[in-house]
């Protein structure tokens, strides 16, 4: 019994460092996005994937076939959401840094450009995910866009560097 | 600008800078993982040393107060001095 389980840890191990060291480059990028941080300064983006990945760790054996990255994404996506309006500043974007290139926008509309389009996740997943009708997850991943590639007058310096980058 | 050049100038700006891992992050994920798995399996095998706990009482109540018996009339009068 003790055996079989010392066995099947040292291969729940071996499997989750390979998966850790192919995923956690895109995913730490996709959440140093959502919190809008600096890419050298992140710490809270590194959080949301610990607890991310973690969690897919302690639930590895029970994944049946099913895609641990996109296990770990929908996880870091609902925590993002569900931590978003008390912890970040709510409805009102907080003051994000100048280095995120995504600093100029609220926080569902990072999700659901980083979902829709970082990701590439469907409409309809996306809209599963976050409990929103998918009308809505449209219309927020096209104002998301309009403001990112045009943003609007007033305080928003941290889009300056994207409007550069922007053909 | 139709939508699928608004949606890869997005993208380009998105991967524009990319961080780096910080080493410890795997130790710290396994770390926690493990953690919570130690705990999924602890709490689970507390709810079953429970549940069997409850079944093997309820056994013994049942054994020893046979609730399925009638209990004996308390209504009638005692029948006495005939």
């Amino acid at each position: 019994m003790r055996q079989r389980q010392a066995a099947q840890d040292a291969r729940r191990a071996r499997e989750f460092e390979a998966f850790v060291a192919g995923a956690a480059g895109r995913l730490l990028h996709a959440a140093t996005l959502l919190t809008a941080e600096a890419p050298d300064d992140n710490p809270r983006a590194r959080r949301l994937l610990t607890l991310a990945l973690a969690h897919t760790y302690a639930c590895w054996d029970r994944l049946r076939g099913e895609d641990p990255y996109d296990r770990a994404r929908q996880h870091l996506a609902t925590r993002f959401a569900n931590g978003a309006w008390r912890q970040y500043g709510g409805l009102v974007p907080g003051r994000p840094h100048p280095g995120s290139p995504l600093g100029g926008l609220a926080p569902q509309e990072r999700l659901i450009l980083v979902l829709r389009l970082y990701e590439g996740v469907a409409e309809e997943q996306a809209a599963a995910l976050l409990g929103l009708p998918v009308e809505r997850v449209h219309t927020i991943c096209d104002r998301a866009t309009a403001n990112l590639l045009h943003p609007p007058r007033g305080p928003a310096p941290a889009v300056v560097g994207a409007k550069v980058a922007a053909p | 600008m139709n939508r699928t050049e608004r949606e890869a100038a997005v993208r380009r700006i998105m991967e524009q800078v990319s961080p780096s891992v910080p080493p410890e992050l795997y130790g710290d994920v396994v770390r926690r993982g493990g953690r919570m798995l130690r705990r999924r399996r602890a709490a689970r095998r507390l709810m079953w040393l429970l549940l069997f706990a409850t079944s093997v009482a309820f056994v013994v109540w049942a054994l020893t107060a046979h609730p399925w018996v009638e209990p004996p009339s308390e209504t009638t009068p005692p029948l006495t001095g005939w």
